[in-house]
């Protein structure tokens, strides 16, 4: 195997809102029955790599249970395996990962003990089918210290929220800016970076030491000069789950039969924890148009345009539309839902609306039970 | 090994030749059922569910997608250090070998087997039916009764006794006789085929039998061998669910039980599940043009059509304008535009073209074979392929990658069959 895996998970986003109050980023459900961190870490199996890292803190719990056994991405082999890596205390200090090049250091061992050239970096929150070997191919056909994936943000996309790069004729990174207010191309970082596990350990340790615990800003930005830093051009479906919008749209995406051919229908596949629910169950009243419904759902009223996941139940005469509903969520008779995203569990009376706009989507909060 | 109380034996070698076509590529325990399941995931869960954490499974016929689908165990947490599942293949022994002659003789022939667990009891299953039950509450009634034998009872009405094994009891449950198929059924207690025995007395009983009948058998030889010991024999009365599924026509019925609004047999409870093997298991599309009314949906599957009444396996697919009604399609099929099919059942990995109709015409029973197919439903075997704008009719058997030239005036009448011969590459065609 060429390579290892390190899947950063563990950031905090506080433009997620309620969503992320009770769980981390990369624990967002998506597309019906998947996790955010299913399409990063499908990527890594679906590449052949067998050892992988997953660095955790923020909200850790929810993406534990997620990751509850590695035996669902074919990650639970005696030979490599997937790593869950938490902060933790030790004699001498009890801290945080202080940052996402600190969260590496603090787990220096896991790559000291393999034996793998590379190292494929990716962030936990973002969904994406990507094949790592040939980011590897190209890093190596450049010879490059660090090759870090990016892609030409569309127009309609806002790239200041992104790591902005400039790249010269021969795919060397220039420069590197982390959310510029003034960015100077469209070319976006997608944080997947592939890069020599030794050289990884080197600056690491050196960057650490000075004090410095940021990958972006710390490595990639300040080395730009000094280390050879190409950028490798990805060209498929990419999103970063940064806001509740991007959420949103990312969700309604999979009602495109172009995204559903790339993560459902084309292989290789994305995995995930397996639920064991019965198949969908579509009653007599059911009237559902242009939705992806996940296993186990009940349905008895009408639905349009959205999404609904695992174990979803809405009555009679109910009406969903443009809407998301997370696992286990409960539409009791004569509901309205529109532009909304109903989190996990939420249970709604006979006769509640819930009524958003399309740039304002309303979030109920996991869990929570709403009137008429 | 370590000592178990209890482990399982589940028998699933036998074909299940009224399923017709349906168990010609497979045994009946793994044909499809309910969308994503197969016949034998309903005993396998419940041994799971019940405590029983040690299953051997005995196949014999067409085993393939049997053994691919029980894997280790994964799907239903058997995949153990000590235990799990085991599959029992008949094979080959120093001085002699042979396939497993009877119900009991398959387990004669994997004494060896049990005995590495020196369990105090053994649970004797069938792989076919659909039920839920608890056997760790029939260990209990089996050890409260001080019981050499339990056989599971389940109470049917009075007038369709006659089509099963009666067990006569007295008032405490006992049972002191036997009747298969009686007449005039003196109980309507009937043998689920669902025994506890207590293995040291099983083993021995086992190794008796076979001496006299090479092809031993529980309900013909042994039970009634021990019956006339007077051993301790128990009937373990069963309330609930509980369908055999061994003909076309109540395969179809029990999978149609599912899609009541609330159906008797419920999967939908959050305890006892039902698992299965569902390795990738991405959502439903229903599309903008689409109708979905009283049925089920597997995960993967892209419904642009009409459905009605109907359960759809994985990843099937119904393209616009297409109709399928009262039918069962299974994994992998993919249905033309502006197809129509009614009361049929597809198996795996068929295609059907556009504007075909299936399940037209009269109701003749099928002419190969009329005691099989001749309640209305045609039946397609896996891997067959229907050209475009072929009409078919009732009770009709497809089997193969058919063409249009396989069809007289692109039409096949009720009760006719085309089933095409295995060629050299190993297709239908």
């Amino acid at each position: 195997m060429r390579a290892v895996g390190i899947i950063l998970a563990g950031g905090k986003n506080e433009r997620m809102g309620e969503l992320t109050k009770f769980r981390a980023t990369s624990a967002l459900p998506v597309g019906g029955c998947y996790r955010a961190i299913d399409f990063p870490l499908s990527n890594m199996t679906n590449s052949g790599i067998n050892k992988v890292a997953i660095i955790t803190q923020h909200n850790s719990r929810s993406l534990h249970d997620h990751l509850s056994s590695p035996k669902w991405w074919d990650l639970g082999s005696k030979q490599g395996g997937m790593f869950v890596f938490s902060p933790y205390q030790t004699g001498e200090n009890s801290m945080w990962f202080r940052g996402t090049a600190d969260c590496i250091y603090q787990n220096l061992t896991y790559l000291r003990r393999s034996n793998e050239p590379y190292v494929v970096i990716s962030s936990g929150d973002c969904v994406y089918k990507m094949d790592y070997n040939e980011m590897i191919a190209y890093h190596e056909r450049k010879n490059a210290d660090i090759t870090v994936a990016y892609r030409q943000v569309p127009d309609n996309d806002d790239i200041r929220q992104y790591g902005v790069i400039e790249i010269d004729a021969a795919g060397r990174i220039t420069d590197l800016e982390e959310k510029p207010l003034e960015p100077q191309s469209d070319l976006a970082s997608l944080g997947v970076y592939v890069i020599s596990r030794p050289l990884l350990i080197e600056l690491i340790e050196t960057i650490v030491n000075e004090g410095r615990y940021d990958l972006v800003r710390d490595l990639l930005s300040r080395y730009r000069k000094r280390l050879r830093i190409y950028g490798y051009r990805f060209d498929g479906y990419w999103r970063n789950l940064g806001n509740i919008h991007s959420y949103f749209d990312c969700n309604m995406d999979f009602l495109r039969r172009e995204v559903r051919n790339d993560f459902i229908v084309q292989h290789p596949y994305v995995k995930t924890k397996p639920k064991d629910e019965p198949p969908a169950k579509y009653n007599s009243h059911a009237h559902v148009t242009n939705c992806i419904v996940g296993s186990g759902a009940i349905l008895n009223g009408s639905a349009y345009r959205s999404v609904i996941f695992r174990k979803v139940y809405t009555g009679e005469n109910s009406t969903v539309t443009d809407s998301i509903l997370m696992e286990g969520t409960y539409v009791g008779n004569n509901c309205v839902i529109e532009y909304a995203i109903l989190d996990k569990d939420v249970i709604l009376h006979n006769g509640a609306r819930i009524i958003g706009t399309i740039e304002n989507p309303i979030v109920i909060t996991k869990g929570q039970e709403v009137r008429l | 090994m370590r000592k178990k109380e209890m482990i399982a034996m589940l028998l699933a070698g036998g074909q299940g030749s009224r399923l017709g076509v349906l168990t010609s590529g497979q045994a009946k325990p793994a044909v499809p059922f309910g969308g994503k399941y197969r016949i034998i995931d309903f005993a396998m869960s419940n041994c799971v569910n019940s405590g029983v954490d040690t299953v051997g499974v005995l196949t014999q016929y067409q085993p393939l997608k049997l053994n691919q689908h029980l894997g280790i165990g994964t799907p239903w947490d058997l995949d153990r250090r000590n235990g799990g599942v085991t599959v029992l293949a008949p094979h080959m022994k120093t001085d002699d070998g042979a396939w497993y002659m009877g119900t009991a003789d398959a387990i004669y022939q994997n004494l060896d087997f049990i005995d590495q667990y020196n369990p105090e009891y053994v649970l004797i299953l069938g792989g076919d039916h659909i039920y839920k039950m608890d056997y760790s509450r029939m260990l209990t009634f089996h050890k409260q009764n001080k019981c050499d034998v339990s056989v599971a009872a389940l109470t049917v009405p009075w007038e369709e006794a006659s089509r099963f094994g009666v067990m006569n009891i007295h008032d405490d449950s006992r049972i002191y006789e036997f009747e298969e198929k009686p007449p005039n059924p003196k109980s309507n207690f009937v043998n689920m085929g669902i025994y506890i025995f207590r293995w040291d007395l099983l083993r021995d009983a086992l190794e008796r039998d076979k001496k006299i009948h090479p092809d031993s058998d529980f309900g013909k030889h042994v039970l009634p061998m021990l019956l006339n010991e007077g051993k301790r024999m128990f009937a373990y009365p069963f309330s609930g669910y509980w369908k055999d599924v061994g003909t076309i026509d109540s395969y179809w019925a029990a999978n149609m039980d599912l899609i009541q609004t609330v159906p008797d047999f419920n999967l939908y409870e959050n305890f006892d599940k039902i698992y299965t093997d569902s390795d990738h298991q991405p959502p439903l599309y229903t599309g903008s043009n689409s109708e979905v009314k009283s049925s089920i949906i597997a995960e993967g599957c892209e419904v642009l059509g009409k459905v009605f009444n109907s359960i759809l396996g994985p990843e099937v697919i119904i393209e616009e304008g297409a109709v399928v009604r009262d039918s069962i399609l299974m994994e992998n099929c993919y249905v033309g535009k502006n197809t129509i099919i009614d009361r049929c059942i597809i198996d795996t990995d068929c295609t059907i073209g556009d504007d075909v109709q299936i399940g037209v015409g009269e109701n003749t029973p099928n002419s190969y074979k009329p005691g099989i197919y001749d309640t209305g439903i045609t039946v397609i075997g896996e891997l067959s392929t229907i050209p475009d704008k072929i009409q078919i009719g009732k009770n009709c058997v497809i089997y193969g990658k058919t063409k249009p030239e396989d069809y007289a005036d692109l039409r096949l009448e009720s009760g006719n069959s085309i089933v095409k011969k295995l060629n050299a590459n190993g297709v239908r065609a």
